[in-house]
């Protein structure tokens, strides 16, 4: 495993993660500054695994609310917006509702997972969708071919994180 | 389901060890935050706090050491909290492993460094600690600094919206009168700050019976911290959950894998 912000590396690693904190300009632009929207685009065209976390799942939306309104990878063609909830940011342990024949959550579908945002996606349309509810439901994860990305953070969700990051791997 | 109400656990961590307050007789080392904070991770506790009370900056050196070792071990959220100052303070208890961390008398004493941390990491990372008292203020309820020994004159309500304007994702609310009585949280206080934020919530000070839990809860609060019921046995971490579930409250059961 490496961190890296080597086009090369990530453009040609068996597995890539795109993880993240922080707002969502901030992050596209220093993806930008890496070429990163193309090399993900060219994983996903290649069928090359990839796991985005957080807002490196919001990232790969279309665009985003966050701040202003801000174009993201655009890899999926729906907007990441603010979730309509009494209290902000949804901070806590969710249960997630997983999308039938999901391959990250196998094993794990009844567990809870730790979520820390504002914002979200509440539809794709390519892809399996996995849902939570927090105010409203939104997108907690999706699996589509080799691009997949959760909402919550698997690597901060315990036992329950470590078995679905397992999964991802052992997909590779 | 919901929003499962997270159950914090705090550790008062002084050159690396834990202090005040700590009995437990299946530990190896009672002292070591590391142990105590993966033990807590295995009975199912839902997020970690981590109060650095070192006083030298060796001490300090320390605290990050026990931060990139809990994080090595407990794949849960850990706040470290206690003497953050800057930016860089912050900088680098996050790439020491913490997720969030807490400011409370340096943004007093400067409520820029509240902006400062949220426009670089974002709201979610900071959380505001507001160790707060009944007083005669406006609101009835006053920010304290030093452990409840001095007064600050600022009104706990406009101290957490003014902050709230100014950048932060979380409120851990310390109750100075009940901190320690483990005579229950101070309820009053809790809903009075509910109703005038909408962040998350975390109340503190005054934890004893299993009652006094679900009372923090209706009041409304979203996550309970405690520190002495856990460290000398009264509870364990996992009873305090079954009861909660048992009277109808969203809590994180232990993981089955």
């Amino acid at each position: 495993m490496v961190l890296t912000s080597d086009p090369k590396v990530a453009r040609e690693a068996t597995g890539l993660v795109v993880p993240g904190v922080g707002a969502f300009a901030a992050c596209m632009d220093g993806l930008r500054n890496v070429g990163a929207p193309e090399i993900i685009a060219a994983r996903y065209a290649d069928e090359r695994p990839t796991l985005g976390i957080c807002i490196g799942m919001q990232i790969l939306f279309f665009d985003s609310d966050e701040n202003g309104l801000h174009q993201g990878v655009g890899i999926w063609k729906s907007s990441v917006r603010k979730l309509e909830a009494p209290i902000l940011p949804h901070m806590g342990w969710n249960s997630v509702e997983p999308a039938s024949g999901s391959t990250l959550f196998h094993g794990v579908e009844d567990e809870s997972f730790y979520f820390v945002h504002s914002y979200a996606a509440r539809d794709v349309a390519s892809g399996l969708g996995t849902y939570a509810t927090h105010g409203q439901r939104f997108l907690a994860a999706v699996e589509d071919g080799s691009l997949s990305a959760t909402q919550f953070h698997p690597e901060k969700s315990g036992r329950a994180g470590l078995a679905l990051i397992k999964n991802w791997s052992k997909s590779l | 389901m919901s929003l499962a109400t997270r159950i914090i656990a705090c550790l008062d961590v002084d050159n690396g060890r834990v202090v005040k307050g700590v009995n437990f007789t299946d530990l190896v080392d009672a002292g070591d935050p590391v142990e105590m904070a993966t033990l807590y991770g295995s009975e199912g506790i839902d997020e970690l706090t981590f109060l650095d009370i070192s006083a030298s900056a060796t001490n300090r050196e320390t605290t990050y050491e026990v931060v990139a070792r809990t994080a090595e071990q407990v794949f849960i959220p850990l706040t470290v909290g206690g003497g953050v100052r800057t930016v860089e303070d912050v900088d680098r208890l996050l790439r020491a492993g913490a997720d969030k961390v807490s400011v409370n008398t340096a943004a007093i004493a400067r409520p820029d460094l509240i902006s400062e941390i949220s426009d670089r990491f974002g709201n979610q990372v900071l959380v505001l600690s507001v160790d707060a008292r009944r007083a005669r203020t406006p609101s009835g309820f006053e920010v304290t600094t030093h452990g409840g020994r001095t007064s600050t004159g600022l009104d706990a309500l406009s101290w957490i919206e003014d902050a709230t304007q100014r950048g932060i994702g979380e409120v851990l609310l310390n109750s100075m009168d009940a901190d320690g009585t483990r005579a229950g949280y101070d309820i009053g206080m809790i809903s009075r700050i509910r109703e005038i934020s909408s962040l998350p919530l975390i109340a503190s000070g005054g934890a004893g019976s299993l009652e006094d839990f679900a009372a923090a809860i209706e009041a409304g609060a979203d996550a309970l911290l405690a520190a002495s019921v856990f460290h000398f046995g009264i509870h364990r971490i996992t009873d305090v959950k079954k009861y909660l579930s048992e009277h109808g409250y969203p809590v994180r059961m232990s993981s089955s894998v």
